[in-house]
């Protein structure tokens, strides 16, 4: 559970509002200005417009303004060092010129072929195998000179060659289980194999942070989805007695069947599924569990079999894993794995397989070559290299960050790690203020994340040196902007006139003499940030409701408590 | 006693009695009473009374049935008792069905077991798999970059190429701009709901694809069918659903269509579909996976093989999986259409994008197809060959258009149940795949596709296949269909 302090959320909600403001007026005055262009022409000849309401708002007068942040395109693999190509904008990026006409504006009319170097900090390449690699590489051209690039065929029909045999059968092997299915497309894998596996009177209980695909093909199966808390096995075990007592809305029948979806790693915390805990209530309950290993798989665990290894949970516990190739293993694809029979059944019905383009070859040889580089099968030892590697740079950046003072979500040994920035002016001003001190970091606002939960997210790769992580400069960008949300901020809307000597350390002196305790709304963060409770002004965003609640309790060693709090809500909205 | 007799006189007595009451009332003594002055009349008494039994009523408590929530012991056992279904139905002969796995690339001639056949299941139109201008591209592509992007677009994994294959997409079909999809069947399920939300109005051919299907489900949009490539259904349901919703006027109006049917082979008539449109003010999103470098006089689609200027259509998608012998998807129309879904289409926004040496494979094979318009002539020829050389086959009947190089054949009588067709067609193409060596495929069906089209013998016809091939599909075809079907 992220906490985002009071202060944070009022500028955030401000910075909002006046976007809001800007943005109507803009619309109001483009609205005179602009009745001949096309798009305005076709709605007075009767047609609605053909991008609606608050979401084209959005994207015209919010992201417009900041999208040179996003999209940055690259002229080199996306390896741990990176080329930036350098955009430029003939208006300033506001615009009224290229809004809706002439240039492109994506890519603001022009590219410039001035790169700049930077380290990469944002591409999923967590082992390391996006760029040409000394193995895999010549594989893969092998490859595409025998197979080709495309089958222009599906799986069914003439899409199925040796290759793809062979793959499946290391990928099974691989993640530990009988039999498994390779499609090409990681996001098509949970949006097509959902809809097969369950129908109406079934339920899908999801994490409520689980990614778009599974909330997709959740909602393409036709099932009831019942969401529970970001990984809180207690939660899911509530609503599972509360649905299976219940049964189908309505009808009270019983429910035909229960699948549990979980992430192993969730990509935009870092954090990993509890899946012990999880799959234990999934078995007590008879639920089925299908995780989707999209960021683990390969990433971790001792030979990079995903949270499984990690967690010590026996794969044969998790009924349907999930998981794609376009992170750790440097390709395109996903790939589903479960028992013999899943297999044939989805074989035989998931349209993934029957009606779309088969994996291209050479994206499943470099599969098949990833995988034999991880298990050692290549005959060197580069496979665990890289899994130590990755383990102890993610390890080492995350500790540095935390050292900052950086707000930093997710778990150890996780290589995805998110700073938390919450305010919707700062996202921009931290990428730009990161590119130009040759950091490619990922921000990452609405509608990635909620509302006010923009963060900077970094992944952390094999490919990476020590040397390359040893950055000063994302503190210095950091002091700057007041990122330092886990001391600073929090304490300074607590304590009206903190001087500057009192910071993190000193409330880690006073929480240790003070035993700061917070009330029943315990943060489910690591413990650090469980400290900072001092300012823990809490936000239930989903309610849009501030529910502030801060209670410092005095405790000392005889237990004798003195307590005082203070409990304030504020509705905005 | 009759109940019907019953009802009404027992209603009789009960006026009665209740007129005897009041007549009393009026007579009893008190109630004819004058207090200090004021003549007390009996309809006060019964208003008082009325008053009373109001006020009486009034102070209790509503009836609520007695909350009882379950305890903690019933929902054990109540999770105790749940049975679930097994995930997966029983595992019947059909799904143990092997697929044939092909030793060689999916050429116009390829190695099954071992066997050289001739390939008509792959739908390589252009025969420019294994050209070597794609391979040098992809080569130095794979040589460059690696091979996956490892990230989405929006977060570095942008790489130029992406933007160049955009560019040269938009450029040959002559539209403004185009979006890259890193997957042809994620191209119409995420460019779907991107421009349509609940409420918006789309009227769709019954015989689209799966892709399509899945994306006008998650639109949660009010969808129309009309019959399958049928003009007056189409006039009929557009005109009675502008009629039927007063609103119509106001909402977003979509007709969905595909260039060339995946399950049926059959050319949409744009010219008419564009009279329709334009009458009824309806935007067409089109869907050209088929016809993409395929159709018209230089293979830019549907809308130059109608002459129909592109900007007539307001969205259209492909995969380049086809033709283009590459992977992914594309979706291109004016810039607003394009930006939109940059930030709006689920399969672009929350997916890696699609590997940069398919991407180069894509812009050489768009180059491959400016420079050899001959190769969609000799496409256009074999198809014809195909189509009319399968004119008379037993049991059989051509389904597709005669100009598509998606050749389709489907039973002349059906069986009654989609699954024996299916079974049947298999045998032959397995038969034909056997003794001939010509490889076809049947159009399997999904569970969840809702397309209610008949299943038949689909053969993808590519320019690279010499006349004695299409010959020897059509024998083959031809004595197979008639030993197996002897009517």
């Amino acid at each position: 559970m992220i906490t985002i302090p009071y202060l944070t959320a009022l500028t955030t909600y401000f910075s909002y509002v006046l976007l809001f403001v800007f943005g109507q007026l803009r619309d109001f005055s483009s609205n005179l200005i602009d009745w001949w262009k096309p798009s305005n022409v076709q709605v007075r000849q009767g047609y609605a417009p053909i991008c609606l309401g608050l979401e084209d708002f959005y994207i015209r007068r919010i992201f417009l303004r900041v999208q040179d942040c996003f999209q940055q395109p690259i002229s080199s693999p996306p390896d741990a060092w990176i080329d930036v190509v350098e955009r430029v904008s003939n208006d300033n990026n506001k615009t009224l010129k290229t809004l809706g006409s002439v240039p492109s504006f994506i890519y603001f009319g022009r590219r410039t072929t001035k790169v700049s170097r930077c380290l990469n900090l944002g591409s999923y390449n967590y082992l390391g195998f996006a760029a040409a690699d000394e193995y895999c590489t010549p594989r893969v051209i092998q490859s595409l000179k025998k197979y080709f690039a495309g089958t222009c065929s599906t799986r069914v029909e003439g899409g199925t060659t040796a290759l793809h045999s062979e793959l499946e059968e290391a990928v099974a092997n691989f993640v530990g289980k009988p039999a498994a299915l390779v499609t090409g497309m990681g996001y098509v894998t949970n949006s097509a194999i959902l809809p097969v596996l369950i129908g109406k009177g079934g339920l899908i209980v999801s994490d409520s942070l689980n990614h778009n695909s599974i909330v997709n093909g959740a909602r393409g199966s036709g099932a009831t989805i019942r969401v529970f808390q970001h990984n809180t096995p207690s939660h899911l075990e509530k609503v599972l007695r509360e649905h299976i007592a219940g049964g189908q809305p309505r009808t009270h029948k019983p429910w035909k069947k229960i699948i549990v979806v979980v992430e192993g790693i969730y990509s935009m915390e870092g954090e990993f599924c509890k899946l012990p805990e999880i799959v234990s209530i999934c078995k007590k309950y008879k639920a089925y569990a299908y995780m989707d290993e999209a960021h683990s798989i390969g990433a971790v665990g001792k030979t990079g079999r995903g949270v499984c290894e990690l967690l010590g949970v026996d794969t044969a516990d998790v009924d349907i894993m999930m998981g794609t190739f376009s992170k750790s293993f440097g390709s395109c694809g996903g790939y589903v794995a479960g028992s013999k029979e899943l297999i044939q059944y989805l074989k035989y019905s998931c349209p993934a397989h029957l009606y779309a383009t088969s994996l291209s070859p050479p994206a499943a040889q470099q599969i098949i070559s990833s995988i034999k580089v991880i298990l050692g099968e290549d005959g060197s030892s580069r496979g665990a290299q890289k899994l130590a590697q990755i383990r102890e740079n993610s390890n080492y950046f995350r500790s540095e960050l935390q050292k900052m003072g950086f707000e930093v979500l997710g778990d150890n040994d996780s290589p995805v790690m998110s700073l938390m920035v919450y305010n919707v002016a700062k996202l921009p001003a931290f990428s730009r203020e990161c590119l130009k001190r040759h950091l490619a970091v990922v921000t990452v606002g609405f509608p990635g994340t909620p509302l006010l939960l923009g963060r900077a997210r970094i992944c952390i790769s094999a490919a990476h040196t020590r040397e390359d992580l040893n950055i000063d400069s994302l503190s210095s960008i950091a002091t700057k902007h007041r990122l330092f949300l886990s001391s600073a901020s929090a304490l300074r809307w607590h304590n009206p006139s903190p001087s500057s000597a009192f910071c993190w350390h000193d409330l880690k002196l006073l929480s240790k003499s003070f035993s700061l305790v917070p009330t029943s709304h315990v943060l489910a963060c690591s413990s650090p940030s469980n400290q900072q409770v001092i300012g823990l002004p809490r936000l239930k965003i989903n309610r849009v409701r501030l529910a502030l609640k801060v209670k410092l309790r005095y405790k000392p060693r005889d237990s004798s408590c003195f307590s005082f709090g203070f409990l304030m809500k504020t509705y905005i909205l | 006693m009759d109940l019907a007799n019953y009802v009404p006189s027992a209603f009789t007595s009960l006026l009665k009695n209740a007129t005897e009451l009041i007549t009393f009332a009026y007579d009893v003594p008190f109630a004819r009473a004058v207090v200090f002055g004021v003549h007390i009349g009996g309809h006060l008494f019964v208003e008082g009374l009325l008053l009373v039994v109001i006020i009486f009523l009034l102070s209790q408590k509503s009836y609520k049935p007695p909350k009882r929530p379950l305890t903690k012991k019933e929902i054990d056992e109540l999770c105790d008792e749940w049975v679930p279904e097994s995930l997966i139905p029983p595992v019947t002969e059909e799904m143990k069905r092997e697929v044939p796995v092909l030793l060689s690339a999916a050429g116009p001639h390829t190695i099954i077991n071992g066997k050289k056949v001739v390939n008509f299941a792959s739908a390589n139109y252009l025969g420019l798999m294994g050209y070597e201008k794609l391979l040098d591209s992809c080569t130095s592509s794979l040589e460059k970059y690696g091979v996956g992007s490892c990230g989405p677009r929006q977060f570095y994994g942008t790489i130029d190429v992406h933007l160049d294959c955009e560019t040269r997409i938009a450029e040959f079909l002559g539209t403004p701009d185009s979006i890259l999809y890193s997957y042809g069947l994620s191209t119409m399920f995420s460019a779907i709901p991107a421009f349509c939300k609940k409420g918006d109005l789309i009227v769709v051919d019954e015989g689209v694809h799966w892709g399509i299907q899945n994306g006008l489900y998650l639109s949660r949009s009010t969808i129309v069918y009309f019959k399958h490539n049928d003009m007056q259904s189409l006039q009929s349901t557009l005109e009675k659903v502008t009629q039927d919703n007063k609103r119509a006027k106001k909402l977003r109006r979509y007709i969905v269509v595909e260039a060339v049917y995946q399950n049926s082979g059959q050319i949409a008539p744009l010219d008419e579909i564009i009279q329709l449109k334009e009458k009824y003010k309806f935007r067409v999103l089109l869907d050209e996976s088929n016809s993409f470098g395929v159709l018209g006089k230089s293979g830019r689609g549907l809308t130059e093989h109608f002459h129909v200027p592109v900007d007539k259509i307001d969205i259209i998608t492909a995969a380049m999986g086809h033709a283009l012998a590459s992977e992914g998807g594309f979706c291109t129309g004016s810039h607003r259409v394009v930006d939109h879904q940059r930030l709006s289409s689920s399969g672009y926004v929350f997916s890696a994008s699609l590997p940069p040496y398919l991407a180069s494979a894509a812009i050489a094979a768009i180059d491959v197809i400016e420079e050899n318009p001959q190769l969609i002539t000799k496409l256009r020829d074999n198809s014809q060959i195909l189509s009319t050389g399968l004119l008379g086959i037993q049991g059989l009947e051509l389904a597709s258009d005669i100009m598509s190089p998606l050749v389709f054949l489907r039973l002349k009588t059906s069986t009654g149940s989609l699954k024996r067709d299916l079974q049947l067609l298999e045998d032959l193409a397995d038969r034909v795949l056997k003794e001939h060596s010509v490889f076809v495929t049947t159009s399997k069906r999904s569970i969840v596709d809702k397309c209610n089209l008949p299943v038949g013998i689909r053969i993808y016809v590519s320019a690279a296949h010499t006349e004695s091939d299409l010959q020897k599909a059509c024998e083959s075809l031809k004595t197979v269909a008639a030993s197996l079907f002897t009517d």
